[in-house]
C-alpha cells in the first residue's frame, strides 16, 4: 500500500484539523463478495475528500455506511464523535439531519413537484417555521443552485443537470454540516459537470461544509478535492493531494489521472 | 422406493421461498402494527391515498358492480321461472351480491388495480433510491409510504364493496325490467325484506381483511423489491398473484368462521 504524503496546497477550509468522520477497520461483505476489507479513513472539518476507485470497489457502500443505509459487518464509524453503528434508528436520525446525501440519480420524488420535493423534507424538520418562511427557504435553496424558475416543474420535466441541481438544493435545505456526494457529475456533459463541480466548491466555501465526493470524473476531483483517497481491493490504496497522486510511482494510481 | 425424495431440486427451493415470504410478510405486518400507533401521523398522505385508492377506483367498481347484478339476474331468472319463483329474484340477487360476489369481485379488482399499483410504485421508488433518500433525510419511509397505504386500502375496500353492493342491486333491478316491469320501490322493498343484519355484518367484516392484505402485500412486494428495473414488474405481478390468492384463502376462512359464530 502506498501512503502518499499529504500535500494540500489549496486546502483553505480544513485548517482546524478537527475530524468529523473517523472510520476504523470497516468491513462489509455481500454473501461471499467482500467489498470493504478494513477501510480506515478520517475526514476533517471543512475538508472536501474525494474517493476514487474502480466500479464495484465499494466507494458507494462506504458512504452509505456513514448514513446507516448499509450496516457494516465490522468496524467503527464515528460521525461528530458518535459511533453510528451503535445507535438506535431514532438516535441515528438526529445525526442524519446533519448530513446531506446527493444520490447518483438525484433520487427526486417522482410524484412530487420540485417545490414539494424540498418542502417535504423541510416541513418535517423545520416545524417552527410558518408557511411563508418555508416557502422563502425553498425559494432560497433553489436560487442557490440557480433554478428558482423550476419550482413548479415535475422531476420528469427536468434535464439530468437540472435534476442534479434540484437534488443538491434538496440536500442543502436542512443546512447540513457534512455532504456526501455519490457520483455527482455522472451522465452529464463536460460543461454541466464543471458547473456542478463549481457549485459544490461554492457550497463548501459558503457553508463551510465537510464533504466526501465519490467520482470517476477527474476534472471534478481536481476542482473540488482537497484530498484524494483511492480504494483498491476493499482497502485504501493511496492517499494524497491531486498533484501528489498524479505524479505517483504506482502505475495503477497514475492510470486514474491519464 | 421414495415417493418424495429429500433433495428434490425444484420442490425444496420453491417451498423455501414460500416459507421465507410468509416469514418476511409476518415481520412486515408486525412492523406495521408497531409503526401505526407511533407519532408522527401522516394524515395528509393517508387522505391522498384514500382518494387514489378509493375515489379513483369508483368508475371500475361501478361498471363491474352493475354488470355483476345485471348478469346474475339474467342468468338466474330462467331457473327460478321454472319453479315459478321469479318473485324471489330480487332477494336472491341481493343476498348473492352482499354475501359473496360483490366482496370477492371488488377485492379482486382492487388486487389487480391497487395492489399491483402499490407494488410497482414502491418498487420503482426502491430502484431509483427514492426510499433511501427519505431514510437519509431522517424521514421514516415505512410510516410515510407503507402505513398510509395499508390504512387506506383497509378503509377504502369495504367502502368500495358497499358501493358495489348498491350498484349491483340496481343492476339486478335493470335486469328484471328487461323482461318484466317492476316498480323500483317494490324491488327495493323485496330486497330489504330478504336481507338481515347477519347477511351484511360478516360480509363487511371480511372486506376489512381483504383491504388490509391487498395493501400489505402490495407494499411488501414493492418495499422489498431487488435493485434493477426488472424487479419493478416482478413486484407488481407478484403483488397481484399473492393478493388474489390471499383473498380466496381469507374468503374460505371467513365462511368457516361465520358458520361457527352466527
Amino acid at each position: 500500500m502506498i501512503q502518499e504524503k499529504i500535500n494540500i496546497e489549496k486546502n483553505t477550509a480544513s485548517d482546524s484539523e478537527v475530524p468529523v468522520i473517523v472510520i476504523k477497520d470497516l468491513y462489509k461483505s455481500f454473501g461471499k463478495n467482500a467489498v470493504l476489507k478494513g477501510v480506515n479513513l478520517t475526514v476533517n472539518k471543512g475538508e472536501n475528500l474525494v474517493i476514487l476507485g474502480r466500479s464495484g470497489s465499494g466507494k458507494s457502500i462506504a458512504i452509505k455506511c456513514i448514513v446507516g443505509l448499509v450496516i457494516p459487518d465490522q468496524g467503527e464509524i464515528n460521525v461528530f464523535g458518535t459511533d453510528i453503528t451503535k445507535l438506535s434508528n431514532h438516535e441515528l436520525n438526529t445525526i442524519r439531519v446533519r448530513i446531506g446525501f446527493l444520490f447518483q440519480s438525484a433520487a427526486l420524488y417522482d410524484s412530487m413537484s420540485v417545490r414539494e420535493n424540498l418542502m417535504f423534507i423541510l416541513r418535517r424538520h423545520a416545524t417552527d417555521l410558518s408557511s411563508e418562511e418555508l416557502e422563502t427557504e425553498v425559494l432560497q435553496a433553489l436560487e442557490n443552485v440557480g433554478l428558482a424558475e423550476a419550482i413548479d416543474k415535475m422531476p420528469s420535466e427536468l434535464s439530468g443537470g437540472m435534476r442534479k441541481r434540484i437534488g443538491l438544493a434538496r440536500t442543502l435545505i436542512l443546512k447540513p454540516e457534512i455532504i456526501l456526494y455519490d457520483e455527482p457529475t455522472t451522465g452529464l456533459d463536460s460543461i454541466t459537470s464543471k458547473e456542478i463541480s463549481e457549485l459544490m466548491l461554492d457550497i463548501q466555501k459558503k457553508n463551510k461544509t465537510t464533504s466526501i465526493i465519490i467520482t470517476h470524473d477527474m476534472e471534478c476531483a481536481k476542482l473540488t478535492g482537497n484530498r484524494i483517497v483511492i480504494l483498491k481491493d476493499g482497502v485504501i490504496h493511496a492517499e494524497g493531494s491531486y498533484e501528489t497522486l498524479e505524479k505517483s510511482d504506482d502505475d495503477w494510481v497514475r492510470s486514474f489521472f491519464i | 422406493m421414495t415417493l418424495y425424495p429429500l433433495k428434490n431440486p425444484v420442490l425444496i427451493p420453491y417451498l423455501k421461498n414460500i416459507f421465507n415470504d410468509v416469514g418476511n410478510i409476518t415481520l412486515f405486518t408486525v412492523r406495521f402494527f408497531k409503526e401505526v400507533v407511533r407519532p408522527p401521523y401522516e394524515i395528509k398522505e393517508f387522505f391522498k391515498q384514500c382518494y387514489t385508492i378509493g375515489y379513483k377506483s369508483i368508475p371500475l367498481v361501478t361498471i363491474t358492480g352493475f354488470i355483476m347484478g345485471l348478469v346474475l339476474t339474467l342468468q338466474s331468472r330462467p331457473t327460478l321461472a321454472k319453479f315459478g319463483a321469479e318473485s324471489w329474484l330480487p332477494g336472491m340477487v341481493a343476498l348473492s351480491l352482499i354475501r359473496e360476489i360483490a366482496p370477492v369481485i371488488t377485492a379482486l379488482i382492487c388486487a389487480g388495480k391497487v395492489s399491483s399499483g402499490i407494488g410497482a410504485e414502491l418498487g420503482s421508488m426502491k430502484v431509483t433510491e427514492q426510499i433511501d433518500a427519505m431514510e437519509v433525510a431522517a424521514i421514516n419511509p415505512f410510516k410515510y409510504l407503507v402505513v398510509t397505504r395499508i390504512l387506506a386500502t383497509t378503509l377504502m375496500v369495504p367502502v368500495l364493496v358497499i358501493y358495489a353492493d348498491a350498484v349491483g342491486i340496481y343492476g339486478g333491478y335493470m335486469g328484471i325490467n328487461i323482461h318484466n316491469e317492476v316498480n323500483l320501490f317494490r324491488y327495493f322493498s323485496q330486497v330489504g325484506e330478504s336481507i338481515t343484519f347477519l347477511d351484511i355484518f360478516p360480509a363487511i367484516i371480511k372486506t376489512f381483511f381483504f383491504g388490509f392484505f391487498i395493501g400489505m402485500i402490495g407494499c411488501y412486494k414493492g418495499f422489498t423489491a431487488d435493485n434493477g428495473t426488472a424487479s419493478v414488474g416482478k413486484a407488481a405481478n407478484s403483488a397481484v398473484v399473492t393478493a388474489s390468492l390471499t383473498i380466496f384463502i381469507i374468503d374460505m376462512l371467513a365462511v368457516q368462521v361465520t358458520d361457527l359464530l352466527f
